[in-house]
């Protein structure tokens, strides 16, 4: 195949960009249902501190996770510009703690490099790529793997059907 | 195209699975010696229908079944079969196959070709039985013309369409109104016991053949739109959908009320009475929305005429089964769940309670046994009680096998203590073990299933007189009635059934036992459980003499919980937290309260569960 048929055949993928601590990073946005402001939640008994808790997402009760706690990135703090994505995966609605929300990049699939083995805070296993925009560089997280991951324990992967 | 077409499969299971309903019930209801020829079309319709649709989706095992079945089922409804017991017997068999045939072939799982085949080849056999039968019917000489005509036609017919069989005979009938005015009346004499929705097409039919296709089709519609005017199927998943945007609305219309409240003036007036008239919409919205999750329990209890009578005869015992207050609605939910339990009861009701025939005479009873099956709706509880007039319990054997099996139970224990002994797990009283009782379904599992749906089982029960099993459900599993509580900065929902009540201690009913605290009231020790602990809740009131004790009981463990305070009381809506999260130890679920905030609904039972090491070793030591 040619360069040429290649550029062809590229596909335009759009990214939520946001902000965790100092770093950069982005997500595919067709998982994003919303994007709200920090709204005190519900704290859930016995949950890692990296769970917030849970709150009411027009009748869903959703978990919220503070990503900055579950990675040591930033510090955790709630005000007014704390943003709450809201994420669509796997017909579950889960809510993540951003530092802010920056942009929608639109990445050709040449403008994503592979991600580094290490140097990052995300494990690579849920990381995408990277991405250079406008001299920044953007980490590409894979949030249906890290959303779905045992490590942030978020579903019951052998208790779903298990005696009550 | 063949896309197009299995869209509609899944429709086609329901309807036939109710068709299939439809014939056990009329099969059941149906009297030998006189059939009611209303009964006999509506069973043949059934079965025609069910027959008509496999042939369109390609279920050829089905249609191959039913069409010997409806064969059958027309001679019966024509008269020139005459139906006894064991047909009956063989029919109901043969519904029960469908049933497999549709099992399978709705979870595309290999037929079961054996039973098909042997099915078949019952129906067949009395059907070939047939001539000599309807020979000996020589009352009736028209009947015994039609029969033969009927006969020859059929043979025909199986090797052709179905549906030319079906025209056959009703040409053959206006052949016969044709030979002469006697017969002609009898023919009418007949239609007109139908429906009277049906009269006008079999008339057309006797008219001239031409009409007859269409006259039929007129009734198959008259039939459809006679059923759509009552119902609509609805996926029940939009009725969820329906029941939590209520719950939504409801939750709106609350926040809106408090602000309303912060509004003086001529205005704030105007707003709240606006809100006061929201308000009532929306309950009588979410009164509506509620009553569309709830079905007449008889969809459960309609099985069970047919449960009663297999093992009736089985055990060659007499039962009389009466269905009282099936109309009584209860939570769809609760439907499909309530029928492995009943099941259990009854079949037990039928098993140990009610005794031979012979042995109820000796003791001046009638010699047949009559097994009552009762919902009703008691506030906001319903109770189906199973009651029948048997032997009762038996109180020598359950105390016997009560302290084979390590449990604690004495002689001198009043009934009302023995009879739950019967709940505990490996508990059978059954000598032998028969494929009635001992099926690996105990009277646990029965009590496990009933708490599940968040109810409870009573047993009332004398010797010689019979015994009764009462089951006390809530209306719906979607909202609880609780009482919340707050722990620390926490809002919590303690369900209503659990509390038994709530008291502020004083200093001198606490006692300490190792770590833990039990409360002494009414010379009962209850353990208190550190509930802001386990809800690992921070700033609760940790002194019991400064908070509220609730005292809880879950099955038979009774525990107090200490809370900051009581807010009040309140049906809440319950929410899954697993839908979008997991289970949390401890926690039923959650709701949302008038806020917008969400609390956690707590789950007695778990806790006692999760406790009850600690404080009974503590207890024992």
């Amino acid at each position: 195949m040619s360069a040429a048929e290649q550029t062809h055949f590229q596909t335009k993928n759009e990214f939520l960009s946001f902000v965790l601590g100092e770093e950069h990073y982005a997500l595919d946005i067709s998982a994003v249902k919303e994007i709200r402001g920090y709204e005190p939640v519900t704290k859930i008994a016995n949950a890692p501190d990296f769970i917030k808790g849970v709150l009411n997402l027009r009748g869903d009760i959703v978990p919220i996770i503070d990503l900055r706690i579950k990675f040591n990135v930033g510090a955790p703090v709630y005000n007014e510009f704390t943003i709450v994505i809201m994420l669509n995966v796997l017909d579950r609605i889960v809510g993540i703690v951003v530092d802010g929300v920056s942009d929608v990049i639109r990445l050709n699939d040449d403008e994503i490099r592979p991600p580094p083995e290490f140097g990052v805070a995300f494990d690579s296993r849920y990381l995408q790529g990277l991405a250079s925009v406008e001299e920044n560089m953007v980490i590409l997280v894979n949030i249906e793997h890290l959303i779905s991951s045992s490590e942030l324990g978020l579903f019951d992967t052998h208790n779903q059907t298990g005696d009550l | 195209m063949s896309i197009d077409i299995e869209q509609f499969h899944g429709v086609f299971f329901e309807e036939s699975q109710e068709h299939l309903d439809t014939m056990e019930q009329l099969l059941m209801a149906l009297n030998v010696q006189s059939p009611d020829h209303e009964q006999l079309n509506s069973i043949f319709r059934a079965a025609h229908s069910i027959k008509g649709g496999s042939g369109i989706f390609g279920f050829s095992a089905l249609g191959e079944v039913t069409h010997v079945l409806e064969n059958l089922l027309d001679k019966a409804r024509t008269g020139t079969f005459h139906i006894d017991t064991s047909t009956v017997d063989l029919l109901l068999e043969t519904v029960d196959i469908l049933k497999q045939i549709l099992d399978a072939y709705r979870d595309q799982d290999p037929l079961p070709e054996t039973l098909i085949e042997t099915g078949k080849k019952k129906l067949e056999h009395v059907l070939a039985g047939q001539p000599a039968a309807a020979q000996q019917d020589s009352e009736k000489p028209d009947d015994d013309d039609f029969g033969f005509f009927d006969d020859e036609d059929y043979v025909s017919a199986n090797a052709d369409t179905d549906d030319f069989g079906f025209f056959d005979t009703e040409t053959e009938s206006a052949q016969a109104s044709n030979a002469g005015a006697e017969p002609n009346n009898n023919e009418f004499g007949f239609f007109n016991t139908q429906k009277t929705n049906q009269v006008e097409a079999p008339r057309g039919v006797s008219d001239s053949d031409s009409t007859a296709p269409k006259g039929t089709a007129n009734s198959v519609n008259n039939n459809a739109s006679h059923k759509s005017s009552s119902s609509i199927r609805v996926n029940t998943g939009k009725i969820d959908a329906l029941v939590n945007q209520v719950g939504e609305l409801v939750i709106t219309q609350s926040m809106l009320s408090l602000i309303g409240e912060q509004i003086e003036g001529a205005l704030g007036e105007k707003l709240q009475s606006a809100i006061a008239e929201l308000q009532r919409n929306t309950r009588e919205i979410q009164e509506s929305a509620m009553s569309m999750r709830m079905l007449p329990i008889n969809m459960t209890f309609n099985r069970f005429p047919r449960v009663v009578r297999d093992l009736a005869s089985r055990l060659a015992k007499k039962v009389e089964l009466k269905i009282e207050g099936g109309a009584t609605e209860i939570d769809k939910c609760m439907i499909e769940k309530l029928v492995d339990p009943l099941t259990h009861l009854v079949r037990n009701s039928i098993d140990h309670g009610i005794e031979l025939p012979d042995i109820r005479e000796q003791s001046g009873k009638a010699a047949s046994g009559t097994v009552i099956l009762r919902a009703e709706q008691k506030g906001g509880n319903i109770v189906i009680s199973i009651i029948d007039d048997g032997a009762g319990l038996d109180r020598q054997r359950i105390l016997e096998k009560a302290s084979e099996n390590g449990l604690v139970a004495s002689h001198d224990m009043p009934d009302e203590d023995v009879w739950p002994l019967i709940f505990e797990p490996g508990f059978s009283t059954a000598a032998q073990v028969t494929d009635v009782s001992g099926r690996g379904v105990g009277m646990d599992v029965v009590k496990r299933n009933i708490e599940a749906l968040g109810g409870r089982i009573d047993i009332e029960s004398r010797a010689g007189s019979g015994s009764a099993f009462y089951i006390h459900l809530p209306l719906t599993l979607a909202i609880v009635d609780g009482i919340t509580v707050a722990i620390g900065d926490q809002i919590f929902v303690v369900p209503l059934v659990n509390i038994i009540e709530s008291i502020q201690p004083a200093s001198a009913q606490l006692k300490r036992l190792g770590s833990d605290t039990l409360l002494h009231i009414r010379d009962q020790y209850w353990p208190l459980v550190a509930i802001h602990e386990l809800m690992d809740v921070d700033d609760a009131v940790t002194d019991p003499t400064e908070g509220i004790v609730v005292l809880l009981q879950s099955g038979k463990q009774q525990f107090g919980i200490l809370v900051d305070n009581l807010l009040g009381q309140q049906q809440v809506v319950i929410k899954s937290l697993e839908q979008h999260y997991r289970k949390v130890p401890g926690i039923s679920g959650a709701t949302i309260m008038g806020d917008g905030k969400v609390a956690m609904i707590l789950d007695a039972d778990a806790i006692a569960y999760q406790c009850r090491p600690a404080y009974q070793e503590e207890m024992l030591a």
